[in-house]
């Protein structure tokens, strides 16, 4: 039984080497890498839960391994073992002990399950935002200041976020992990959830959901920024929109994006808001811009190409999404190469330190 | 004797196995088809492995994976694991009762063929390229017609209600079975737990699958009618699909595990020589799991946004469920303290089973957790814990469960060399496959996903998984390669064929003959068998005389019924109105003819009794 044990002692160091593998995951994504009070609780939650269950793992492994050594058959041996029925005592310290554990890990939860499900949608000092998910973007309504936007999440550092979600087509799932748990988008009804950012950055969200063949591919950003940067951002996103400036460019621009999108706050259309968009982090969620990301990989290209690349073809990037290729929507190279640039161009230069 | 003058129907070939009404034969039949299926819904497995292999990746498209995804989940749970289960409950229960057969052998057939219809019509999906793509939980609205136009959900939707037809049938069969048909002096509580596990089984689906046949007639009424059950555009609700299924889905994990908890008492006390370890707390305890089981599906919900009261509720019952769990696991330990353990392929399963599954019960309990839960859900966490459960608990059942009845079933022995290089390769394979998933959940994989961008600290614990699901699968042809060669060799199984057998099955010659018992058995205590031999007996003492044997009359009318049902749901979902009528015509047509000619069995009398008994 050499192999058996081999394994068992293999596991928990599997478990170490894993471990030390991902070091705990990026910091911008990772659950085990909390940025925020609410990841904070349900990190505190997961390592006690993860530590009571490490105890029970330890004893029933331990016993395991010690009854297979101890108690294996030996070659020929016809010997029949006493028939024990069962034992009073050792049942109920294995029903009450269980039942203890159960109770240093039932009160926390309680406590949290409604700590995290505070109501701050009356609180003037927090800033409420309607996250609605679409197959396959986000869109972020700030209710009180008139603004839109999408798949980028402008909030200040140091405020309560007051998140109302609601689902425009299927059931998606709002995923902040680095930030904090996940709501579900639920067509038909409203959920309300609140978070934290205490520190400045730019945090990966996920839809959580299986919600069609692009699922895989709803990523969105969060990006907090100081109370002034904020101000600055909302003046910006409230200021009238600028077009494109030659006048061709600009027509073509409003006949065959602006049937669909937006800029501005004045219309919002049916696709996500374009409004300063060369800030954003990527394109479509997926596509990095590496002349904005602070750590662009390789393989990322600039907004400029990727919102060339994204406009000619968006289907090759997130299938069964709405937007039609730049053939099917009459644009020509020409339009397209300038309403990219036209777009990666705009930006609102909210930020005091650059990017 | 005028009522004993019936002729004797057989058939031979072909024909025998399409109307027999024999549990044992329906039994191979289920795990015939449930082992095809399982092979299916691996290869699946194993598509979505490669996919996921490398980030990035474009091996299957992203539609192709969400139907890869949707049907190795149904085709599993559904169409393998259930059947399979079905295989060793056919193949075990009258045997460890000493019954000569089920309550209601005809239904018997008849829940066969219907699950083996509903599961051949959802699999056609795939020729007829409009395949479910919304997973096997099918959540509205994605799955409702305004999402999820195509055909493929109408597969899953009238597929599931023809196989869960199947599934209910065989739940009130079995349920009577043990109720009505126990051998003289086979009380409740002396009933093997393999026998306790399945009694509640059978309550758990006779009270679970008419809420998903209901659910699923919602979803079919607002696919093919525009009904508005779950469409909020229309006053529907979409949330209350998730009620639905998970008050079916979450009884239904139960009625998977259950007999695999009973497949591994039985197991551990045979190959450790020991009497089970706390008999009755384990009966209290699977009854209890039973009864909890209905009171937690919402923790499959907690980020649905039911609100904190529910959420805290759910989250303390589903806790709760633990301490039962827990105590079948010590039992068992303790049925090994002190005992003569051998190690056969069936008892490494077996004791593979308690750590592994262990490991898959914490993670539940640090699921249930609400809080924490918004964290796992939806992740690679959960995709994680429930295959550790699933697969590390209900599948590594049926592998100690199969090898360990395998002998009882076809007469002969499995190789155990084979057999061990099985365990092994499935084992570490799994372990392998999904002990990293658990890791890339936490650092912010969720499930379902098609393919992940790089640079997210996904790439190698990925790899390592693609790794461990080709070892699977592996393991799985190293087992259908000891089967074929088994299959070569003559039968070499004695009735008590592990020498240390201690239920009924074990005191009949292996495989038994059609009628089980010559004489019904008097039953002296709990491990009836044992009982016997340790008294040194070499028979059971019977409780009747030698007499005439009555046997049910094969029929082919659970099979038409079946194709009947079969041609309807195409009707149904095709919109043809006279093809679902002639369908449903024939089902009809079956059940008027059955019930109008009286068909009393036939008898077997003593002097034919011996033929063709292997001993």
């Amino acid at each position: 039984m050499n192999r058996r044990r081999v394994t068992k002692r293999l596991l928990p160091l599997l478990a170490g080497f894993a471990l030390l593998l991902s070091a705990c995951g990026r910091e911008d994504l990772s659950t085990l890498n909390p940025q925020g009070p609410v990841a904070e609780t349900q990190f505190d939650l997961m390592k006690l839960s993860i530590g009571i269950m490490a105890l029970v793992v330890v004893v029933v492994f331990a016993i395991c391994i010690y009854v297979l050594i101890r108690f294996r058959r030996r070659p020929g041996d016809t010997s029949i073992p006493k028939q024990v029925e069962g034992n009073h005592k050792l049942e109920i310290i294995w029903t009450v002990i269980p039942l203890a554990l159960l109770l240093v890990l039932g009160v926390p939860t309680i406590q949290h399950v409604f700590g995290l499900a505070k109501d701050y949608s009356k609180d003037k000092e927090a800033l409420q935002v309607k996250v609605t998910a679409h197959q396959y973007w986000w869109e972020f309504e700030y209710k009180d200041l008139g603004i839109t936007t999408a798949q980028e999440l402008i909030v200040p550092t140091g405020k309560k976020i007051m998140f109302e979600m609601t689902g425009a087509d299927v059931k998606h799932s709002f995923w902040i992990p680095s930030i904090g748990g996940k709501m579900d988008t639920n067509p038909g009804t409203t959920n309300k959830m609140y978070l934290e950012f205490p520190k400045e950055g730019v945090f990966r969200g996920k839809c959580a959901e299986l919600c069609g063949p692009s699922h895989a591919y709803m990523d969105f950003k969060a990006k907090a920024v100081s109370a002034d940067s904020f101000e600055r951002w909302v003046s910006a996103m409230k200021a009238p929109a600028k077009m494109p400036e030659d006048v061709e460019i600009a027509k073509a621009f409003e006949a065959k994006c602006l049937l669909c999108h937006a800029i501005g706050q004045e219309n919002q259309g049916s696709a996500p808001n374009l409004t300063g968009i060369g800030d954003r982090q990527t394109i479509g969620g997926i596509l990095y811009n590496s002349d904005v990301v602070a750590d662009p990989q390789p393989g990322d290209k600039p907004a400029a190409q990727n919102l060339h690349d994204w406009i000619k073809d968006p289907q090759q990037y997130k299938p069964d999404n709405k937007m039609p290729n730049a053939a099917e929507n009459g644009l020509t190279e020409e339009e397209l190469t300038a309403i990219a640039k036209y777009l990666a161009d705009y930006k609102l230069d909210y930020q005091s330190s650059g990017k | 004797m005028a009522a004993h003058a019936h002729t004797v129907k057989r058939y031979k070939g072909l024909m025998d196995w399409l109307t027999t009404v024999d549990h044992k034969k329906i039994g191979i039949l289920y795990l015939i088809a449930g082992f095809f299926f399982f092979l299916i819904g691996g290869l699946e497995a194993i598509l979505i492995r490669i996919q996921l292999a490398r980030p990035m990746q474009n091996v299957v498209g992203e539609e192709t994976f969400n139907q890869l995804l949707t049907m190795h989940g149904t085709t599993m749970i559904f169409l393998a694991a259930m059947p399979m289960l079905f295989a060793l409950m056919n193949a075990v229960i009258p045997l460890q009762i000493g019954a000569r057969d089920v309550a209601f052998p005809f239904l018997n057939s008849l829940g066969f063929w219907t699950f083996f219809f509903g599961g051949v019509l959802l699999n056609l999906s795939w020729f007829a390229g409009a395949v479910p793509d919304a997973g096997w939980t099918a959540y509205a609205t994605l799955s409702g017609p305004t999402y999820n136009p195509g055909h493929g959900i109408d597969y899953y939707v009238i597929g599931l209600q023809i196989a869960g037809i199947g599934t209910l049938l065989g739940g009130i069969n079995f349920m009577a079975t043990i109720i009505n048909m126990r051998a003289p002096g086979l009380s409740f509580m002396r009933l093997p737990m393999f026998t306790w596990a399945i009694f509640i089984t059978s309550a758990l689906i006779v009270f679970a699958f008419p809420v998903l046949t209901v659910g699923l007639v919602a979803l079919m009424f607002d696919r093919l009618f525009q009904a508005n059950f779950f469409e909020p555009g229309t006053g529907g609700n979409s949330v209350l699909w998730e009620h639905i299924f998970w008050v079916f889905g979450h009884p239904e994990v139960y009625i998977l595990i259950l007999p695999a908890f009973g497949v591994i008492s039985d197991v551990v006390s045979t190959f450790s020589r020991k009497r089970l370890f706390g008999y009755s707390s384990m009966v209290f305890a699977t009854v209890l799991i039973a009864f909890l089981g209905f009171m937690v599906w919402a923790h499959h919900m907690f980020t649905t946004g039911l609100g904190p009261v529910a959420n805290g509720l759910f989250s303390i019952a589903t806790m709760l469920i633990a301490v039962p769990t827990g105590v079948k696991i010590f039992n068992w330990l303790f049925t090994l303290w002190g005992g003569s353990i051998r190690f056969t392929t069936a008892s490494m399963f077996a004791i593979g089973f308690i750590p592994t599954f262990v490991m898959g019960g914490v993670t539940g309990v640090m699921l249930a957790s609400a809080p924490a839960d918004f964290q796992y859900h939806d992740s690679y966490f959960v995709v994680a814990h429930f295959h550790y459960v699933i697969v590390g608990g209900l599948i590594f059942g049926i592998f100690a469960g199969l090898h360990y009845w395998w002998p009882k079933m076809f007469g002969r022995m499995l190789n155990e060399g084979l057999g061990k290089l099985t365990f092994w390769t499935f084992f570490i394979g799994f372990h392998l496959t999904f002990f990293v998933q658990h890791f890339l959940g936490l650092l912010g994989m969720p499930r379902r996903v098609a393919t992940y961008l790089p640079y997210q600290g996904f790439d190698t614990m990925n790899l390592i998984s693609t790794i461990g699901a080709f070892l699977m699968g592996i393991g799985t042809i190293v087992f259908l390669i000891n089967v074929f060669t088994t299959w070569a060799k003559p039968r070499n199984a004695t009735g008590d064929a592990w020498e240390d057998g201690r239920t009924l099955e074990w005191s009949i010659p292996s495989p038994p003959p059609e009628y089980n018992f010559k004489q019904t058995p008097l039953v002296r205590g709990y491990d009836a068998w044992w009982k016997e031999k340790m008294e040194g007996k070499t028979e059971m003492i019977p409780a009747e005389p030698v007499g005439s044997i009555h046997m049910p009359s094969p029929s082919i009318l659970p099979l038409i019924m079946s194709i009947g049902l079969f041609i309807a749901g195409f009707g149904f979902m095709y919109n043809q109105l006279i093809v679902a009528g002639i369908g449903l015509a024939i089902t009809f047509g079956c059940m008027l003819l059955r019930s109008v000619f009286d068909d009393h069995g036939f008898h077997i009398e003593p002097e034919d009794q011996d033929k063709g008994v292997h001993v």
